[in-house]
């Protein structure tokens, strides 16, 4: 081929190259739906029936701990807040928010663990600890049936530009985002599963994978090793701005927790 | 923090009717089979038997082993005979032991 041939070809490939990647379209409202519909029937027997619901083991325990004394304060969370069957109703819905301390969105744990070191003068519990999810867990739940309802607030506006560009952000050696499976690919198959749309509206979730409950940020991860990328460490700002996004992308729908998931 | 239960049975039923019994408990069930990440074996934690008692008289046993999921769920089926109480006892490894009851009123 001659090295004219070659330019021209490389010409005529350029503007090609140069177009933008096409961002991943948004589900619309209304069909829009909780990875609940794609369980089997034992599964969602399994979440519906609170006495079958190994979530609500771990709620036990959150109610216990919501009451007992920690810290150098020697308060419990009930001390100040009352009782979180009415004060705490709606609150799991609007998380992440944006805490003016920090200068940033908290998501719901780490909220708990800023109250624990500044009011209760506790040591913060550990990500994906028992005792952190087992209290996450009794919150949200007092959220269950309710709206997800992200914060309107000015602040919170890039962090959940941030969120959505992460969730469109190609990762990993599959070279793949978020949004080619939940937003573009979402009811299809991948490897025997359902490819669900990615709702954030149960957690803490009991996975029956894991065994165990596990938050939003270790599904996350999850999704990230998958596509064979490097994940955030727990904790990490990246993972309050894409839940933040999750969340304001499945405004609306109804809190599940403690959720079930296969 | 103390193993949780969760027991479902009904709190009426009628002389002779089948009821259903739904129990849960909380229990990391650790095989026996699994390393750590220094490759040190993690000891056998399971439980390892569970019995029902409807006042006082055995209805139901079982006995559990490394292939039971974590948090133990079991549910089996009694005929609802007399009004009183079905007491639920659970026995493991490390002297683990746990006991639950639950009313029922027969008419």
């Amino acid at each position: 081929m001659s090295a004219r041939w070659r330019l021209a070809m490389l010409v005529a490939a350029l503007p090609l190259a140069a177009l933008p990647l096409p961002l991943s379209a948004e589900i619309p409202l209304d069909e829009r739906r909780s990875a609940y519909e794609d369980m089997s029937r034992d599964n969602k027997a399994m979440q519906d029936d609170d006495t079958s619901n190994p979530g609500m083991l771990a709620v036990l325990d959150g109610e216990a701990l919501w009451s007992a004394k920690a810290g150098a304060s020697g308060k419990s969370c009930a001390d100040c807040h009352g009782d979180a069957k009415t004060t705490m109703k709606g609150v799991a819905a609007r998380y992440p928010a944006f805490d003016a301390g920090a200068g940033r969105p908290v998501n719901l744990d780490q909220r708990i663990n800023l109250s624990r070191e500044h009011d209760q003068k506790a040591q913060a519990f550990a990500y994906e600890s028992k005792d952190l999810l087992a209290l996450s867990a009794y919150i949200a739940m007092q959220s269950r049936g309710e709206p997800i309802a992200p914060q309107d607030d000015a602040r919170l506006k890039p962090f959940l530009d941030k969120g959505r560009a992460a969730f469109n952000q190609r990762l990993g050696q599959l070279n793949l985002s978020c949004g080619q499976c939940h937003d573009d690919n979402w009811g299809k198959s991948l490897a025997g599963n359902t490819v669900p749309q990615a709702h954030p509206t149960g957690y803490p979730i009991y996975r029956l994978e894991w065994q165990s409950l596990g938050s939003l940020q270790r599904r996350l991860r999850n999704c990230m090793i998958g596509m064979r990328a490097e994940a955030y460490a727990y904790g990490a700002p990246e993972y309050a701005e894409m839940e933040l996004y999750l969340m304001w992308r499945a405004r609306g729908m109804k809190m599940e927790t403690p959720a079930v998931r296969p | 923090m103390a193993a949780r239960t969760l027991i479902n049975v009904p709190q009426k039923a009628k002389r002779g009717e089948v009821i259903q019994i739904k129990t849960l408990i909380s229990h990391i069930m650790e095989t026996g089979f699994r390393h750590d990440n220094m490759g040190r074996s993690i000891p056998r934690d399971i439980i390892t038997s569970f019995t029902c008692t409807y006042n006082g008289e055995k209805i139901f046993e079982a006995a559990l082993y490394q292939a039971i999921a974590t948090n133990p769920f079991v549910t089996f089926h009694t005929v609802a005979v007399e009004s009183g109480t079905f007491t639920f006892q659970w026995t493991g490894d490390n002297g683990f032991t746990q006991e639950a009851s639950a009313k029922i009123t027969v008419g």
